[in-house]
Order: structure tokens, then C-alpha cells, then sequence
């Protein structure tokens, strides 16, 4: 599996996303992002909205229900509330990405591992720091996708995030169908195998139509 | 299921409807108080949004709920949480254990398979209802559907498992929290049939009993002896 991101096509954007951060970023209609997971095993936490209308947002049942599937990978499109596409995933080294685990927060933290642990820092505050810049709060929230992440789900429902299977250096390329906003934690998680218990930085790069 | 454990006195219940196929229904179901949904004539699906009626921007979590229990499809003594990490429901009893957090709702896209014809979906009811509180599409977060199951296959693959609820099944809902309820009454999304016919459900809220020491969903496992400690901890204050 290559990269479908020309070699010689212009990045309008290049940076470094440190371990445990927020970004948000208009992807204009036609542009590309890519994500790379530079350590191996980090957990993308990822939501999208229509930028001119931010009411129109991601849905992980209608993703998943249009392609009969429950993992996100190449040619995945990201379904929003009002049935449109979002984004069209292009390309994808890592193989599959989750949309069925959503976030960590304090609070879900307190219950999964110990009333003590809603003191760390979790995606949930990215995610709030980050919207709060578009005038957007935690109305706007909603089931994410998680990049590199890994959770099986077994037939009868059973579902855990175990060790992960991406690479450093995995990338995963999203075309925009629309303006996209798109929002993205950087996994701070220390309690479970999603980081490696080891959160390390991303890199985002955006490529013009 | 036990007759026991089916019977509810008549002088504990507060409220009793039956909700017509393809209609919605929301009512807010006080914390200590239990809500039965009966499919009498079975049912292809209900699908269900809740909320902390004490501060709507607290809601039902489908991703939290599925991964603090390991398990995206629930049944009798699992919890429905909130993304506060608190517990909305309990799931005290349960005939069918078919219910589902993952296949999300039925829209109008979902609905063509109906052909043409006024065919009600959930998307369009919980718009409704929402609207009627001064609520609306932003406060539409991933639902819980209930007597239908999915089966999600090695590889990802997401399909209809066809599991329904059969004529007499019913399960209970022990509010931990005052928690607004959403139902819709519209078959599930993936549901295998062309044919159109939700079935009516009733809706039976009592006074239930208060929880014992060793009360199933409360002592479930760890992280719902957390999630109580704080759900206990909203009502100090």
C-alpha cells in the first residue's frame, strides 16, 4: 500500500503536533490530509464538521452502516448527520482505524480506571479547547474516529482496545468533500495499550487540490 | 422470566402509554423510578436517546457505555452512561438481551428501501421531539437501539443478525439520575424486512423498589461501583 499524494505535490502546511495536544484546521473541498503517525501505536482521536455549517457533523453509525463495515481504511467515506460526505479516506498504510471506542475523557476515565485518574488529561478537554476557537462547545461533540487505534469487536459484542498494529511512520490520507473542519486530539492516554503507554507527537501535512 | 418479577403493583405506576408504530415519545423518568418498555406484539426495533434532565448537555454515550462494559451490545445488569461517566439507566431486567449501540438510527436514506409512502424514521422523530424542549440536531448523539441485534463479523462486517423481540418481551430501566427519555418507534436501520410494519410498544413508569446492598447493576463489576460513586455523588451536592 502506497501513498496517493503525488511526490511532488505542494504541502501548504507541515508541522509537528506534539504528544497530547489539540489542533483544528479548515481542510478546504479538494485538499488533503495526511496524518502520520510518527512513533507508531498513537491514538488520532479525529472529528470533522461541515465548516459553513458546523451542525452538519461527523456520524459514526452512518459511516459504518454505508459501507457494512465497522472499521475505517482506504476508501471509507466519512458519512455526516445530514448523509452527505465529509471526507473520503484515500489512502491507509496502518489497515484499519476505529469509530466504535469515542474518546477518553476525565470523567470516563474516573469510572474505567479509578475515581483518581480524572485528574489526567484526556481528549475530551483537547477536543473542547480546540472547538471553543470556532465558537463551538460541548454540544458539538459526538462519537469520533480513532486513528491507529485498534478495537476489535467480536460477534457478540465483545469489544477492548488492545495492543496496536501501526507502524511508525503509518499514514493514513484524507481528502476534503466539502470545507472541513477538522479537529483532532492527540491521544494523551496512559491507562490502556491505545499509545503504548507512551504518547509521542504526529505529524499533519495538508496538500492542495 | 418470572411472573414475579413481571408484575408491577398498580398503585407504584406513574405513568402507562402505548406508543402507536412510527411514533416518538419522551417523557423524563425521575432518578428511583424504573420505565418498562413491552413489545406485546414483538418489535423490530425502538430507538432510544436519554439525557440528564437536570442538565441536557449530559448525555447517553454510546461509545463510553460499550467500552466501560467491553461489550457494544447490552443487557440485563449492564448500565447506560452518560459522557459525564455517569450511570443514566440501569438495566434490571431484560427478556431479550437483543440491543445494540452501534447501528445508529433510521433517516429518510434508510427508509427508501420502503419504496414510496409516508414511513416514519427516527432521525426525523427525535428532531421532532428534541425540537419540542428546545432541544435540536446537535443534541442527537449515537442511540441505543433496542429488541433488534447486529452481529459485527471478524473482518468488520456489519450485518443484520436477525434476532427481533418476540411478542411479550420487555425490559427495564432503573433511572439512576432524572434522565429524559426519547423513543422512536421505527424499525432499526439494517432491519432485513421491506415491509414496514412497526408494531406498538408500552411504556410503564413505577416506583420501583430502592436498590439493596447487593443490587446486581450497582456491584456489577468496578467500574459500576465507580460510575454510582459518582452518579451518588450529583445528588450530595
Amino acid at each position: 500500500m502506497t501513498t496517493v499524494v503525488p511526490k511532488d505535490s505542494v504541502a501548504i502546511y507541515d508541522r509537528v503536533l506534539p504528544s497530547r495536544k489539540p489542533w483544528a484546521q479548515v481542510i478546504k473541498k479538494g485538499q488533503t490530509l495526511r496524518i502520520v503517525d510518527l512513533g507508531g501505536n498513537q491514538a488520532v482521536d479525529f472529528l470533522v464538521y461541515n465548516a459553513d455549517d458546523t451542525s452538519e457533523r461527523y456520524s459514526a453509525p452512518d459511516t459504518i452502516r454505508a459501507q457494512g463495515n465497522i472499521f475505517i481504511t482506504t476508501g471509507t467515506k466519512l458519512y455526516s448527520n445530514d448523509g452527505n460526505v465529509l471526507m473520503t479516506v484515500l489512502s491507509d498504510t496502518c489497515g484499519r482505524h476505529d469509530t466504535s471506542g469515542g474518546a477518553c475523557s476525565c470523567e470516563s476515565n474516573s469510572v474505567r480506571f479509578g475515581l483518581d485518574k480524572k485528574w489526567q488529561h484526556a481528549c475530551v478537554e483537547n477536543f473542547l479547547y480546540a472547538l471553543k476557537d470556532y465558537g463551538m462547545g460541548k454540544r458539538d461533540m459526538t462519537s469520533n474516529i480513532n486513528f491507529f487505534m485498534n478495537v476489535p469487536v467480536s460477534q457478540d459484542g465483545t469489544l477492548e482496545i488492545v495492543d496496536g498494529i501501526s507502524d511508525p511512520g503509518s499514514i493514513v490520507e484524507l481528502r476534503a468533500e466539502m470545507n472541513a473542519l477538522v479537529v483532532i486530539s492527540n491521544c494523551p492516554q496512559m491507562n490502556n495499550p491505545c499509545n503504548g503507554y507512551n504518547p509521542t507527537p504526529i505529524q499533519l501535512i495538508v496538500y492542495d487540490a | 422470566m418470572s411472573k414475579a418479577q413481571a408484575f408491577i403493583d398498580p398503585a407504584l405506576i406513574t405513568g402507562d402509554e402505548v406508543i402507536p408504530g412510527g411514533a416518538y415519545w419522551s417523557r423524563v423518568i425521575k432518578r428511583g423510578t424504573t420505565l418498562r418498555i413491552i413489545a406485546p406484539s414483538g418489535s423490530r426495533g425502538v430507538s432510544m436517546l436519554c439525557y440528564n434532565a437536570d442538565n441536557l448537555i449530559e448525555r447517553y454515550n454510546a461509545a463510553d457505555t460499550a467500552k466501560i462494559q467491553f461489550n457494544a451490545f447490552l443487557k440485563k445488569g449492564m448500565l447506560l452512561y452518560s459522557d459525564m461517566g455517569r450511570v443514566l439507566f440501569s438495566i434490571t431486567e431484560d427478556t431479550c438481551g437483543l440491543h445494540d449501540t452501534l447501528g445508529g438510527c433510521s433517516n429518510l436514506a434508510t427508509n427508501a428501501k420502503y419504496g414510496e409512502g409516508d414511513y416514519k424514521n427516527s432521525r426525523d422523530n427525535f428532531m421532532l421531539a428534541l425540537t419540542k424542549r428546545n432541544m435540536g440536531k446537535k443534541d442527537i448523539m449515537p442511540n441505543l437501539n433496542l429488541f433488534t441485534r447486529i452481529k459485527v463479523e471478524p473482518n468488520g462486517n456489519l450485518v443484520w443478525a436477525e434476532k427481533i423481540a418476540k411478542p411479550g418481551d420487555y425490559i427495564d430501566l432503573r433511572a439512576e439520575m432524572n434522565v429524559l427519555v426519547v423513543l422512536s418507534n421505527c424499525p432499526h436501520p439494517l432491519d432485513s424486512s421491506l415491509n414496514y410494519d412497526p408494531q406498538p410498544i408500552q411504556a410503564i413508569a413505577w416506583n420501583s423498589p430502592l436498590p439493596t446492598a447487593d443490587d446486581l447493576c450497582r456491584t456489577a463489576n468496578p467500574e459500576a461501583l465507580r460510575g454510582f460513586e459518582n452518579t451518588d455523588d450529583f445528588f450530595k451536592v
